[in-house]
């Protein structure tokens, strides 16, 4: 009887300390969604006089037919894969040159963190100067190296507006890939290598056959979370280039904004929002389905 | 450690020619990451001239250096304002987040609660929504409390979306401080508050600073919201008003306003950084690792 009272004590207690902070999670994150759901087999927007119509899958219907849609997908995707791969490579080796032992790895270490640190949208600002067709470093840098004959529009053209949306973001959020990554190596322990080293291996097949393999977990999680982020992208791209030149930057993000807040297509918006919010949610789940079965495979093999 | 199969090669050739290779590598990682900073610092201090010379200066006389742009930032523009509303929304969703997600954590951690494994997968999968996903719905519950141009329109939102990380970190710092304080906490009569308040708390302290400081920084940042739900001018954060400041005249954009903006909206990050890497590094690889 008494460990009853006890035992339900404690789960009114547990609950007590967590629906406060669940309660603001549910109005912040689930609601704005469900209600995306909702709205989004309505027409609201100035054809309606912004009042909403139920018009079934109409939204969806219209996306399918969307080339703007599909064009903004595609670049999402572009950035999305390039900067994730990009990331993580560069990631990996920073990770690898600051698991060295050498002097100021402490300095070089809060370098390295500083970019993550700082507003995108203010960085994006500074790339965008950086960038700048007249004035912009990058040019000068490479006139003075002989690289280049005239000024490069850096921004005004759209691959290289894509490439130097990449660079910043590869400036901003590698360091987040390396901390990471950083705390994986560390985590390896050292006799694993020495054991191997007696055995004849060379450094190379040290980091195929030991290091890549224990640092798998920590590589698929980096992953996972920038390409969240990657795929929902729209400070950097908002600050340098609007989505422009032409369009040629829009990704999903910054046409969801667009239709919402200049064309006031809010049905139309909601439905962008889900199907943006489904595919992550796939892309998600396959990626914790390889997370889990990684997992089972490094304990499995310890 | 990784390094000591690597150091320990007999061949000394070999081991000058990685050093070589090292040091290139650390040089590059730094030149990388600072360089766009000190270039916004460089450029923030050089006269207009300066600023728009071809080819580019990059060491300027004494007499191409000013401070001017520095000072147009307050004199011009409400610059003052920018940084009290970004410390405002930030520090009080800070605590917000640390007030409501510790004990939320604490109670992940600790008592075996109904539905815990639900709670935590949604706050996972939460950890993983891009803003642009919430920014519709949170639009018209903005319009329908009235609160456009309103901090709370902030605060909310930004103490939601650091709830994540302050729960997933702080449980996994509960789950390793040890239980017997707890219980002895227990057998000497306290209630579960009391014990949180006089024994728990204290010992907490450093966990929270770590989570604290990423919270801060989280808020510090945030663009997308602070752009849809503040519109006038003197309410805005730094992030917005610093994006918007090239948007001012299409005829002469201020390049180095602009420069003085983002070195002085970056002040505050980077003093952070400076002080408490070790904190930064410990919370983000709890946050994302452990969780």
């Amino acid at each position: 009887m008494k460990i009853d009272a006890i035992r339900q004590r404690e789960q009114l207690t547990g609950w007590l300390l967590v629906i406060p902070a669940f309660l603001v999670l549910l109005l912040i994150y689930a609601y704005p969604i469900a209600r995306s759901f909702w709205l989004s087999v309505f027409t609201q927007n100035l054809g309606t006089q912004l009042k909403p119509v139920f018009s079934g899958f109409h939204n969806y219907a219209r996306m399918a037919f969307d080339g703007r849609f599909w064009e903004t997908m595609m670049h999402t995707a572009e950035f999305s894969i390039a900067s994730v791969v990009l990331e993580l490579l560069l990631g990996l080796g920073i990770a690898l040159v600051l698991n060295q032992s050498f002097r100021g790895r402490g300095v070089v270490r809060t370098i390295t963190i500083l970019p993550w640190a700082l507003p995108t949208a203010v960085m994006g600002v500074a790339w965008a100067w950086i960038f700048n067709d007249r004035y912009g470093v990058i040019n000068d840098l490479l006139a003075r190296l002989g690289l280049i004959r005239s000024e490069i529009n850096w921004l005004g053209e759209p691959m290289l507006a894509m490439l130097a949306i990449i660079a910043a973001d590869i400036w901003k959020t590698t360091p987040f890939i390396s901390i990471l990554l950083l705390a994986g190596l560390q985590s390896i322990p050292a006799d694993l290598y020495e054991a191997h080293a007696i055995d004849g291996a060379n450094p190379w097949q040290s980091f195929r056959q030991i290091t890549l393999p224990l640092l798998m977990p920590q590589v698929l999680i980096a992953v996972l979370f920038r390409f969240a982020q990657a795929f929902g992208i729209f400070d950097l791209i908002a600050v340098m280039t609007g989505g422009g030149p032409a369009g040629s930057t829009e990704t999903v993000s910054i046409y969801i904004y667009a239709t919402v807040m200049r064309y006031l297509d809010f049905g139309y918006g909601a439905a962008l929002v889900v199907v943006t919010f489904l595919l992550l949610v796939l892309a998600v789940a396959l990626a914790s389905f390889f997370l889990s079965k990684l997992r089972a495979q490094a304990s499995g093999a310890e | 450690m990784a390094q000591t199969n690597l150091t320990s090669l007999p061949a000394s050739p070999g081991l000058k020619f990685r050093s070589i290779i090292l040091g290139f590598a650390i040089v590059l990682i730094v030149a990388f990451f600072l360089g766009p900073i000190l270039w916004q610092l460089l450029t923030s201090i050089k006269v207009n001239q300066a600023i728009a010379a071809v080819p580019t200066v990059y060491i300027p006389q004494l007499n191409q250096l000013t401070l001017k742009h520095y000072q147009d930032l307050f004199v011009r523009r409400p610059f003052l304002s920018y940084i009290f509303n970004s410390a405002l929304v930030s520090i009080t969703s800070t605590v917000l987040a640390l007030g409501l997600g510790a004990p939320a954590a604490y109670a992940l951690a600790r008592l075996r609660i109904w539905g815990e494994g639900f709670i935590l997968a949604s706050i996972l999968i939460f950890t993983l929504f891009p803003y642009i996903l919430l920014f519709l719905g949170l639009l018209e519950v903005v319009k329908v409390l009235g609160l456009g141009n309103n901090y709370l329109a902030l605060i909310v939102p930004y103490t939601a979306i650091n709830l994540p990380l302050t729960i997933l970190v702080m449980r996994s710092f509960f789950q390793q401080l040890p239980p017997d304080l707890e219980d002895a906490a227990k057998v000497d009569g306290y209630s579960i508050g009391q014990m949180l308040v006089r024994i728990v708390l204290p010992m907490t302290m450093p966990a929270l600073v770590t989570t604290g400081i990423l919270a801060f920084i989280f808020a510090w940042n945030e663009f997308l919201f602070a752009l849809t739900f503040i519109t006038r001018e003197p309410m805005k954060t730094i992030p917005v008003a610093v994006a918007q400041l090239g948007g001012a005249s299409t005829f002469e954009i201020p390049y180095g306003p602009i420069a003085a903006a983002t070195v002085l909206g970056t002040l505050p990050l980077v003093l952070l950084v400076l002080f408490f890497q070790r904190q930064i590094v410990q919370g983000l690889t709890a946050g994302a690792v452990k969780g």
